[in-house]
């Protein structure tokens, strides 16, 4: 079949071809998913199961049950002291996925640009080209730990930029905007008059200071659409729940593009959902405990045999350099992979200019992270030592 | 709880200098609060935790609870006849209950007629028990807070965005 250009055009490269031969090889110790490897905690799966004998099973309203959006504009009034209004300023998705795709299509004109940083998640590039926007990245680095600055907005808000995608904490680097750091981004925002999509999934693992949702920051509603979902906090990423929040424009815009492309999230999801936000607030602590402490021995591990690596502010991954292997992200991948059969991702996934370095997820089991590290300490031919290193 | 206990509770083979490193607390700091710990009693032992329906697959083996009704003495009420009763050997938990009876106590033998013994020779005798009632354990789920079943192995990607 003759596929649109547009399609043709996304970036598949070598990383695809990497990805299924680490999908298809057995027996691999695995840094390389991006999600908990908790399970969905028990009180939240049995609602779940629940709903399903009681014979929950149709669609809910195109927005989201009206239940879960008062239990989201709760949690986020307690958590943040941000005001969403359930009805207007919401939009239950399917995931923060879908709702990245939602925004750039209700507010893209063909050849808006769009700033996104890099590395970045994924989709961030793709879902602004499908919407037929144009992403210009903005590179970050080492050297002020992978955060855009306010200074690099301002310089790159030329002709035709729209909007700006944050994520924070950062798939892939783990980094964070203190309060500060988003003032000064709050101030080119609205001197700029541009929208903010940002990306808060990550928010509850934010291990150095206070998570600060830019939309709570003053005046900075009318700029922002606000992402996050259940995914990451909860561990819930098989039930693909996530939501929107913004002015009630542009909730009208997404919620009309959702109503015909997805209809609604599933109702099981849903439920789960409620479930999650009004009982699930020690699983959040719990899991937030036990990542501080992988951050923690992976950081000091993995500096320990030669791999340069920050100290995330959050989530559940570190960005080491791979710098002294003298190879590039993908090839160090690749072979660690086939020789000591330790997967992670080749930074150069996240980002064109995204070279010498890997992402690591500490989602991992402290038994499963010390034996990777030994691993990696094998391959790269450094003495490690779990104890004492 | 304090998180060096927390953290032994879930694996008492870490060894202080791991400890340090998760805790990010000085390792030597560490060795003295465990060896502080283990003199004031805060960890009575290190032990593995087995599934014994495993471990003895060949072996018979019998597990009762039993409520004990008991009249309380003077002066030590329940504590006095507890102590008769849980330093038998064959009981392995020994607890002093609300409700209609005072003390539940874990029995184990290697058969039923060894617990039944124990209750007919030992247990019913002693001249504050007033009355015993035997609960066979047919079928552990979970013990302590860990279900004995083997968690059937989780379907994660090996990578994943």
């Amino acid at each position: 079949m003759q596929i649109a250009k547009k399609v043709q055009l996304l970036a598949p490269s070598g990383i695809r071809a990497f990805f299924d031969l680490v999908l298809n090889m057995k027996d691999v110790i695995s840094l390389g998913v991006g999600e908990p490897d908790f399970v969905t905690p028990w009180h939240i799966r049995e609602k779940a199961v629940f709903s399903l004998e009681k014979g929950f099973t149709s669609y809910t309203s195109n927005k989201g049950m009206p239940e879960l959006r008062r239990e989201i504009a709760n949690f986020l009034s307690h958590r943040y002291g941000i005001n969403y209004h359930f009805e207007e300023e919401m939009l239950v998705t399917v995931g923060v996925s879908e709702g990245l795709d939602l925004a750039m299509r209700a507010i893209l004109n063909p050849g808006d640009k769009v700033l996104v940083p890099e590395p970045a998640y994924v989709s961030y590039g793709p879902v602004v080209e499908l919407a037929g926007g144009k992403p210009i990245y903005l590179k970050t680095g080492i050297e002020n730990r992978f955060k855009l600055t306010a200074k690099q907005i301002d310089q790159a808000c030329t002709k035709g930029v729209k909007a700006l995608m944050i994520n924070y904490p950062a798939n892939p680097t783990g980094a964070s905007f203190t309060r500060k750091e988003l003032l000064d981004i709050a101030r080119v925002v609205k001197k700029r008059n541009i929208i903010v999509v940002s990306d808060e999934v990550y928010d509850e693992l934010t291990y150095d200071f206070e998570h600060t949702p830019l939309v709570s920051l003053p005046g900075m509603k009318k700029y922002v659409i606000y992402l996050n979902g259940f995914s990451k906090s909860y561990a819930m990423t098989g039930f693909r729940l996530g939501y929107a929040c913004g002015p009630s424009d542009v909730i009208a815009a997404m919620t009309k593009i959702h109503q015909y492309t997805m209809l609604c999230a599933s109702i099981t999801g849903q439920i789960a959902a409620i479930e999650a936000l009004k009982n699930g607030f020690q699983d959040v602590a719990d899991m937030k405990r036990e990542y501080m402490r992988r951050r923690r021995f992976i950081v000091d591990a993995l500096n320990s045999i030669g791999m340069t690596c920050h100290n995330p502010e959050g989530a559940f991954y570190v960005f080491p350099s791979i710098k002294s292997a003298g190879v590039n992200s993908l090839d160090f991948a690749k072979n660690l992979l086939q020789k000591k059969k330790v997967a992670i991702v080749p930074g150069v996934a996240f980002g064109k200019s995204t070279e010498g370095y890997v992402r690591m997820s500490y989602a991992s089991s402290y038994e499963n992270l010390k034996e990777a590290i030994r691993r990696i300490a094998e391959y790269l031919g450094k003495p490690y030592h779990s104890a004492t290193a | 709880m304090d998180e060096i206990l927390e953290i032994l509770s879930k694996d008492a083979r870490l060894r202080p200098e791991e400890i340090a490193r998760l805790t990010g607390k000085n390792a030597s700091n560490i060795k003295k609060t465990i060896n502080q710990y283990e003199k004031d009693g805060t960890i009575i032992q290190y032990k593995a935790v087995i599934n014994q329906d495993i471990a003895r697959a060949n072996q018979s083996f019998v597990r009762a609870l039993i409520e004990v009704s008991i009249t309380p003495q003077k002066d030590v009420g329940f504590d006095h006849i507890a102590e008769r009763i849980y330093s038998f050997p064959e009981v392995l938990s020994c607890y002093l209950v609300s409700g209609s009876y005072d003390l539940l106590i874990v029995v184990e033998g290697d058969n039923i007629q060894t617990v039944s013994n124990f209750v007919a020779a030992k247990l019913s005798p002693m001249e504050n028990v007033r009355q015993t009632t035997t609960h066979f354990l047919l079928k552990k789920y979970k013990e302590d807070g860990q279900i004995l079943k083997k968690a059937p192995q989780r379907k994660q990607l090996n990578i994943s965005y």
